[in-house]
């Protein structure tokens, strides 16, 4: 009787919070890790660079050479993979994903992508995500589980060289890896600058509501 | 524009270069400045976890770590992908810390391979007497630290096939390689004993020309490219890690892949 109570009460508790304390922690914990691995990742892509004339520079990577940055890569990516399982585990056995994030409509998305880029979208209620947030938030997860899984293939091209042919081969799995980290580079730009045109969203991020 | 896709990454020109970019900074004291320059990160600067030595002796500590889960993972039976003819890359690019020309020019005909530590037979070796020993051939990817990589055509012996008949005791825990150079590195013994890891002799089946290490380079298609010693004069087997080069320079020591 009293456990139910309980339950009943952290489930109202859960739905008053836009984010539950799980969310909160691993999204925090995900930005440090994240920004750890583009800055030393940047230092080691300069090592041998894919593409004519880009290059990072040592001003903003991380590691000042290339075993430093190693290091700091091999060390971030425990915390990055680690905390990336238990928030995706919680997210889908919460049932948090499936709540948020679906169902995606291509129409929906249409549309309200017309709508905020001429500022009519609301954001009264930022607990409901609207159709391109879901999109670039369940796309971001989806790019989250490629860098790490072409991370392992380029880490790893012996031990598990089965991911790797999955990735088209070692040279292919450096492409897949550098444009996951362009992708979330570029899903952080817009995520970062909305998160400051909307502050309430940053508050609830830090404090839950 | 056709050479540049063949190796992703590598532009012969700058193999030289990228080379003296895997060598530390003239102030070692540098080694992680710049560490909080990623500007969302500044608001670690005043932790001491991001300050010099702090941090460089926890990711070192990691690194170690790292080394005990590679050493896990590794497994003496799987072995690394080998390729036709046809994918090997021409040419094969000379990677080192120093220029072609600088690399060592060791006299065949004087050469002798020392053996010590835990065998029992400690007699050197002639590169005739090395010649001589049974020759497997692999075209596998070697893998540079830096990212690039390359396929390539070797030939030798089984390291583990040359550590029976010298009667070394492989329940020792490493083997290490001394180079012409002033070179060196330290393999785990499973490694060593791996049935890719060859002492090679040749390089597309002509001897080995003074860039890919002549007389004797350890071809390991397990580990990173740096792990791979050229121009090798002595081995040990002991279990003492006597560390490496690079390693001791803050490069992981195990380097598996």
């Amino acid at each position: 009787m009293s456990a139910e109570t309980a339950v009943g009460g952290s489930q109202i508790a859960a739905r008053e919070a836009i984010h539950p304390a799980w969310v909160r922690v691993t999204h925090w914990i995900n930005a440090i890790a994240i920004l750890v691995m583009i800055g030393s990742g940047w230092q080691i892509y300069d090592a041998a660079p894919l593409f004519e004339g880009l290059r990072f520079g040592k001003s903003i990577s991380l590691g000042n050479w290339l075993a430093g940055a190693l290091l700091w890569h091999f060390a971030a990516m425990w915390v990055l993979a680690i905390n990336g399982l238990v928030y995706v585990t919680l997210g889908i056995v919460s049932g948090r994903f499936r709540r948020k994030l679906l169902p995606i409509s291509p129409a929906q998305v249409l549309a309200d992508a017309k709508a905020a880029l001429s500022f009519k979208l609301s954001h009264e209620d930022i607990s409901r995500y609207n159709a391109v947030q879901k999109l670039l938030y369940a796309g971001v997860i989806l790019t989250g589980i490629v860098i790490v899984l072409s991370g392992l293939a380029i880490w790893k091209p012996v031990q598990l060289q089965e991911l790797t042919v999955l990735f088209g081969g070692y040279d292919v799995a450096r492409y897949v890896h550098f444009f996951a980290m362009a992708a979330i580079v570029g899903f952080l730009v817009v995520h970062v600058a909305l998160a400051l045109l909307v502050p309430k969203s940053l508050r609830a991020m830090i404090t839950g509501r | 524009m056709r050479q540049r896709k063949i190796i992703p990454g590598v532009d012969p020109r700058l193999l030289i270069k990228d080379a003296a970019a895997l060598m530390p900074e003239a102030s070692r004291r540098g080694f992680l400045r710049g560490a909080a320059s990623l500007g969302a990160l500044t608001f670690l600067t005043g932790c001491d976890i991001i300050d010099g030595d702090t941090a460089e002796g926890v990711l070192r500590k990691i690194s170690a770590f790292n080394d005990g889960a590679q050493a896990a993972l590794f497994s003496r039976s799987k072995l690394a992908p080998t390729y036709p003819e046809s994918a090997i890359t021409r040419p094969f690019p000379f990677n080192a810390y120093y220029d072609e020309d600088e690399a060592p020019e060791v006299d065949g005909g004087t050469y002798k391979l020392e053996v010590a530590g835990l065998v029992d037979n400690k007699k050197p070796w002639t590169l005739e007497q090395l010649h001589a020993l049974p020759e497997v051939s692999q075209i596998t990817r070697h893998v540079c630290v830096e990212g690039w990589s390359a396929i390539g055509s070797w030939q030798g012996t089984p390291l583990s096939e040359f550590l029976t008949r010298i009667g070394a005791d492989t329940r020792a825990k490493y083997v290490w390689f001394k180079c012409a150079e002033g070179y060196s590195n330290t393999i785990d013994m499973p490694t060593a004993l791996h049935p890719q890891t060859q002492m090679t002799f040749k390089y597309d089946h002509k001897i080995l020309p003074r860039a890919y290490g002549f007389p004797m380079k350890i071809r390991m298609p397990t580990k990173l490219g740096f792990k791979n010693p050229k121009y090798v004069v002595a081995m040990e087997v002991t279990n003492t890690d006597r560390g490496g080069y690079w390693e001791d320079q803050g490069y992981n020591w195990f380097s598996g892949l």
